[in-house]
């Protein structure tokens, strides 16, 4: 028999379909991918008992002649979406032993399409990294080794859920993308990710980092993959009142492979300066395989770029300081406090006790930009330079299809690199942050290897609710790209 | 422009509910003037007449009936808390 653990999404719905394996062999063959993968630290919580057990459930079904369109598929689910009845902890201290009492809109609607949980994956502490190293539950590695053979990291937050994935320990996995966290780390292990329009996948039941930029998305081994698992995430739910009241495309049927007199822009803003001479190549090489499949190439300007990492890491911080005003150490998460101490001792030490340094951080410089004196200077003001940039992306799209840019401006780096400077680590998000400002949607797809042979990723960013378009186009550049490389690590 | 001071810090974890030890107040003053350095390049935007971008969801934010549409879930409420009584919370002391 076949590697079950080596087939996309696709291969494994139509295997199951035509009755080749069930669902429990498909999802045996990933626990024991997972266990013999533990070293990765992928996951934070396996749940082996309860994927058999749905794997089971999702065989009766079939059975029945009842499958949904994710049926019997055993897929990772970041650890940031509230999953019934499973420790749910964001990758931090605070919400150790958490154990929600309701599900996440998202995977309810992959469960009841027939999706099959195998754990919970790693990710940086309330999703606030582009390392995974900012887990309390350890660093995600890499499945991808450079040649001096040093761990290098998975890029995050959704580490987890990019490792997994690589190291065929899931199907699929879900993440989520506030400035980049899904298609950084999809870069970075050679896997697809995309980020959807912001509103297309309800946000109710995903620990909150930044409101108005948190997205979930799918993390996938090819294109196809993506457009079947977003078709089983999107659609509206009254729970999220940002969540957008609009019908969900069939997203496997823009695969048309067909991309003839689309008009393809390239941003000049984004040709920063010392970018990698590989980053630049893999760029034009990415321009011309479009050319090439019958697109017009058209030069664009988005003259704020340069603002949108500020912009970004006031407006994130701002909105997580207050979201994350809730962990108060009363209703749920760890509480510390000694005889006799006061409410405000009792904040003041669960909080300090259950966050992570650069969760501290985030939390304070939110605080301080939306404080009494510096609410305008700071805050407001990036609010203003945000539109600036969603102005940008409209004009923009006033002549084009669809953008190319990289993904990323380098490969994974090594485990501890980038430590010790939180500016240096923001850099990392230097091209995914603008579309998270302007909430549009972004895939990511590996389309060429570094130096190091270590996975590179070029993104499509597309017109709100036009995932479609970048889906498309997408299909095309990774039939061009031919993409086949496997992690080095993974031997065996 | 702005450059933390160990007061400002201390002010601000205050205010964010994180207790931080004299030594991390340094440490934390570094790091935040740091990133605040990192953002100053804001200011040369100009944004003149430009109303401030709260939301990307071109949405006007729905309305439902001011009715009950869920409740009796006390135990699935409670069960996650540290600390519990008769069906309640436990707060340290806040009245004396």
């Amino acid at each position: 028999m076949t590697d079950l653990t080596k087939l996309t999404l696709a291969e494994a719905r139509d295997g199951l379909a035509k009755g080749e394996y069930t669902s429990v062999e498909l999802t045996e063959a990933h626990l024991k991918s997972m266990e013999a993968h533990r070293n990765l630290n992928a996951y934070i919580t396996e749940t082996p008992e309860k994927a058999i057990e749905m794997a089971k459930a999702s065989d009766a079904k079939r059975a029945k002649g009842e499958a949904g369109k994710m049926e019997g598929l055993p897929i990772a689910v970041k650890d940031l979406f509230c999953t019934e009845g499973v420790q749910t902890t964001a990758a931090s201290h605070i919400l150790e032993g958490f154990k929600p009492e309701y599900e996440s809109t998202v995977t309810s609607k992959l469960f009841e399409n027939g999706a099959v949980m195998l754990g919970k994956a790693n990710l940086d502490e309330f999703a606030m990294g582009s390392s995974n190293t900012s887990s309390y539950y350890g660093n995600a590695i890499n499945p991808w080794k450079g040649k001096d053979g040093k761990d290098l990291v998975p890029g995050g937050s959704s580490g987890g859920s990019a490792a997994a994935v690589a190291a065929n320990m899931a199907l699929a996995a879900t993440g989520t993308d506030t400035g980049g966290s899904i298609r950084q780390p999809a870069s970075y292990c050679g896997i697809v990710g995309l980020k959807p329009t912001y509103g297309r996948c309800s946000r109710w039941g995903i620990v909150a980092f930044a409101s108005s930029l948190d997205q979930a998305g799918p993390m996938t081994k090819t294109v196809r993959d993506a457009a079947i698992m977003l078709g089983s995430m999107a659609g509206h739910d009254a729970k999220d009142s940002t969540s957008a009241p609009m019908a969900v495309p069939d997203f496997e049927a823009a695969l048309t492979g067909d991309i003839r007199g689309m008009k393809i822009g390239i941003p000049k803003e984004y040709r920063v300066d010392g970018m990698p001479e590989e980053i630049s190549k893999l760029w034009d090489d990415g321009v011309a395989m479009l050319r090439d499949a019958g697109a017009e190439v058209v030069d664009v300007t988005l003259p704020h770029t340069k603002y949108a990492l500020g912009t970004y890491y006031i407006v994130a911080p701002a909105e997580a300081s207050s979201n994350l005003a809730r962990y108060d150490g009363l209703r749920y998460g760890q509480r510390v406090m000694d005889e006799g101490d006061s409410l405000d001792d009792m904040y003041m030490k669960s909080r300090a006790a259950g966050f992570g340094k650069e969760v501290q951080r985030r939390i304070m410089i939110g605080t301080y930009v939306l404080s009494a004196g510096y609410y305008d200077a700071y805050y407001n003001k990036a609010l203003k330079v945000r539109r600036r940039i969603y102005e940008d992306f409209a004009n923009a799209f006033g002549t084009v299809d669809t953008i190319l840019a990289p993904t990323a401006p380098s490969a994974a780096f090594a485990i501890g690199e980038n430590e010790g400077d939180p500016v240096k680590m923001y850099l990392n998000d230097v091209f995914t942050v603008p579309a998270s400002l302007a909430g549009l949607p972004g895939l990511s797809l590996p389309t060429g290897l570094s130096s190091e042979g270590l996975p590179l990723g070029l993104q499509l960013i597309g017109k709100p609710f036009d995932e479609e378009t970048v889906l498309r186009v997408g299909g095309v550049l990774e039939s061009a790209a031919n993409f086949t490389a496997k992690p080095s690590g993974l031997e065996g | 422009m702005s450059s933390l001071d160990k007061e400002t810090v201390r002010r601000i974890a205050y205010l964010s509910r994180i207790n931080v030890s004299e030594e991390g107040l340094s440490e934390l003053a570094g790091d935040l003037t740091r990133i605040l350095d990192f953002v100053e390049e804001l200011q040369e935007v100009d944004v003149e007449g430009c109303e401030p971008l709260t939301s990307v969801a071109d949405l006007t934010l729905p309305l439902r009936k001011d009715e009950v549409t869920d409740g009796n879930i006390q135990q699935k409420v409670l069960s996650n808390a540290p600390m519990t009584d008769a069906g309640c919370f436990v707060v340290p002391k806040v009245v004396e």
